[in-house]
């Protein structure tokens, strides 16, 4: 009788145990997930560090989970990893001299061609209006031969 | 005449816009997307303290090789393109220029010992870097890597993938002639 009680309130321990410890560690888990989704594997340079089977993925995934575990912030995880191999690693480049170019090429390339559309579209626009009168000779000549008649 | 500033503007944009293209595209060409630069030059060697390779009951530390210029050699026996660098790194050995260091990265120590014996061991010490987090300091993300370190112990170049005989002679060398006076 003892026995199966002892049993029963090791087993209820243990459920208590796993329930208590099974919330942080799956938010945990989620916040990884994101950081990692975020980070650059180095070998492969198209996926993230939460997506490579790289040998190395692995080994940062390992050193990502120990800063977390440790108590660091995602920011001085990040940091940690930039430190190391540069903003390469961040699949969300910060914005800073030697990322201007990266940053504002594309828009400044879209500024342009927009500008060079509108020009040329305003200058076919005045070269139609400035367009001389037609004379009205000229035109009713023109009129009858498409009508296929005599000129007046 | 008024229409000539307007058709030189037709041809000369699109050309120029060409121009640009080719010159991105082609000095793209000769870059390797796999070399990424390292944030650690100009900035202090990460330190380490690791076991020797060849008498694991003694350690080296990054501090021991302060007041000497040295290369850190990131190599494994795994590595396959450990073996096309080593003949040079032989070389560089017997001219007794400068000290290099080999770091054993993620690798078994026995596997080590036995490619080096087979090989040829120019290293002036190797430690073990069993675990990687050595590598991880120093941002190795491809073996073999290399660096080199000056007398204040600031890392001043960083060579990824095997090291060439141009990389030697033009990069290299004259560095540390430089840092060693």
């Amino acid at each position: 009788m003892t026995g199966r009680r002892w049993v029963g309130a090791c087993l209820f321990a243990l459920a208590a145990v796993g329930g208590a410890a099974e919330p942080p560690s799956a938010a945990l888990d989620a916040r990884l997930k994101r950081l990692e989704a975020e980070l650059r594997c180095l070998v492969c340079q198209n996926q993230t560090l939460a997506d490579s089977n790289a040998d190395l993925a692995g080994d940062l995934r390992r050193e990502v989970r120990e800063l977390a575990l440790a108590g660091r912030t995602d920011d001085e995880i990040r940091d940690y990893l930039v430190a190391r191999y540069g903003d390469f690693v961040l699949y969300d480049p910060p914005l800073k001299p030697t990322t201007w170019l990266l940053w504002f090429a594309p828009f400044t390339l879209l500024a342009g061609g927009g500008l060079l559309w509108w020009q040329v579209l305003s200058r076919r626009q005045r070269a139609a209006s400035a367009a001389p009168p037609s004379d009205p000779v000229a035109e009713a000549r023109a009129r009858a031969l498409l009508d296929d008649e005599p000129p007046p | 005449m008024m229409g000539s500033p307007a058709k030189t503007l037709r041809w000369s944009i699109p050309l120029a816009v060409f121009i640009v293209l080719v010159a991105f595209l082609w000095a793209g060409l000769g870059r390797d997307p796999h070399e990424v630069p390292s944030p650690l030059i100009g900035k202090p060697a990460p330190a380490f303290e690791l076991a020797l390779l060849h008498d694991a009951s003694r350690r080296l530390a990054a501090g021991d090789l302060k007041g000497k210029v040295w290369l850190l050699n990131v190599w494994a026996s795994w590595c396959v393109s450990c073996r096309v660098e080593h003949p040079l790194l032989l070389q560089l050995a017997k001219t007794n220029i400068v000290p290099v260091y080999g770091l054993d990265y993620k690798d078994k120590p026995e596997d080590a010992r036995a490619w080096l014996a087979q090989h040829g061991d120019p290293y002036t010490a190797s430690i073990i870097d069993s675990d990687g987090k050595v590598g991880i300091d120093y941002g190795v993300y491809g073996v073999p890597e290399t660096f080199l370190i000056d007398k204040a112990g600031v890392v001043r170049y960083k060579q990824i993938g095997p090291l060439t005989i141009e990389a030697l002679q033009q990069k290299i060398l004259p560095l540390v002639r430089q840092l060693q006076q």
